[in-house]
């Protein structure tokens, strides 16, 4: 036997640990790890840092988990997307199997861990999110609704609820209005890329808002959700989560966000291709700063709680 | 000429392994490091064992 055949090229079906970690959707699990804390410190009970790391942790994985599941279900459909042809599974890293296993093996074990870390209800809720997002979003909403990432928003919603559980061990209004901070949020903030990225979903099959009901109705869509996130997320002002900080905040941002939405509401596609859809880009991009500052916002209030200067005193 | 040359796949290989091994050892330490603080606070209480007939 020689070595002629000896070659530097990789082989394929033996992943490194990155693909395994690129399946759990790193980007989604930055966010909800930033949500849940933000959650947990917005609390009025503290938790031991310890436990608080250790809780955030689990949820963590408890996201990945859910986003293993959610990519081996959607393997055939991300094969066809340019945004995620390169993900493990259509890439030919990682095989089906392998994600699925890794989804349900993480999930069990993230919710156990949640429940013996914090409390039962938190772990709770963390079952039921994976189950949303793996079995109500994935495999039902996404392929037969253009409702899909109205309610599959719900899913990426919880992460501030179970930070909250996790200290409190009870639910209650402020978490409940950060939920809602973040569902109301989902639909503009995706109806913005299907508005530009427009030929994957149809490529695929998804029966997105822009492919069912025509891109002005889409326009239409994202104006009344932005008009209707203003008012939810200035009135969480004036509850225990919020204070001068956040109100300054959330009334410099929801301006921003509304006129961001009214210029997509007036364009119409032939204005949109002729700047390679600028406006909606820059919706999309102030969208995540949006959502990253109300909740630095929520965190500055708990932050500054202890020196007496958070909330309304 | 070597036949001993590392091939890619036996990096990519143990780049997994240390990966799993790191993540097993964080796990063991945290579990402790939960368990002190749990164990440690003014509320715990052992478990009542009912006493055999």
């Amino acid at each position: 036997m020689s070595d002629a055949s000896y070659s530097e090229r990789p082989i394929e079906g033996e992943a490194s640990l990155g693909d395994y970690f690129a399946l759990l959707k790193p980007r989604v699990m930055s966010l909800v790890v930033f949500t849940a804390l933000v959650g947990l410190l917005a609390a009025p009970i503290s938790v031991h840092p310890i436990v608080a790391f250790a809780s955030i942790l689990f949820v963590a994985i408890g996201a990945g988990a859910s986003g293993a599941l959610n990519m081996w279900w959607d393997a055939d459909i991300d094969q066809v997307m340019s945004r995620t042809a390169k993900r493990p599974i259509p890439a030919g890293k990682v095989t089906p199997d392998e994600a699925m296993t890794l989804g349900v093996a993480l999930s069990g074990f993230s919710v156990i861990m949640l429940a013996l870390s914090a409390n039962v209800l938190a772990a709770g809720l963390l079952a039921f999110t994976i189950f949303f997002y793996a079995v109500v979003y994935s495999m039902w909403l996404k392929r037969s609704t253009p409702q899909n990432i109205v309610i599959g928003g719900a899913a990426g919603a919880f992460p501030p609820v179970i930070g909250w559980v996790i200290a409190t061990g009870s639910m209650s209004v402020e978490a409940w209005l950060m939920f809602a901070l973040i569902f109301v949020w989902t639909p503009p903030h995706f109806w913005a890329l299907a508005l530009f990225m427009k030929s994957d979903y149809d490529d695929a099959g998804v029966p997105m808002l822009t492919v069912t009901h025509g891109r002005k109705t889409t326009r239409n869509h994202i104006l009344a959700y932005t008009v209707i996130l203003a008012f939810l997320a200035i009135g969480a002002g004036f509850t225990s989560i919020g204070g001068p900080v956040y109100l300054a905040a959330a009334v410099t941002l929801n301006i921003l966000f509304l006129r961001g939405a009214w210029k997509i509401w007036r364009r119409d596609e032939t204005a949109a291709l002729a700047d390679d859809y600028a406006v909606e880009k820059s919706f999309f991009r102030l969208s995540l700063l949006y959502l990253f500052l109300h909740f630095g916002a929520i965190l500055a209030e708990a932050a500054l709680r202890p020196f007496g200067l958070g909330g309304w005193g | 000429m070597s036949l001993r040359a590392e091939h890619e796949l036996h990096q990519r290989r143990r780049g997994r392994n240390v990966g799993v091994g790191l993540m097993l050892a964080s796990f063991v330490v945290l579990i402790l490091a939960l368990t002190v603080v749990k164990v440690t606070r003014d509320n715990f209480q052992l478990p009542e064992i009912e006493e055999a007939q």
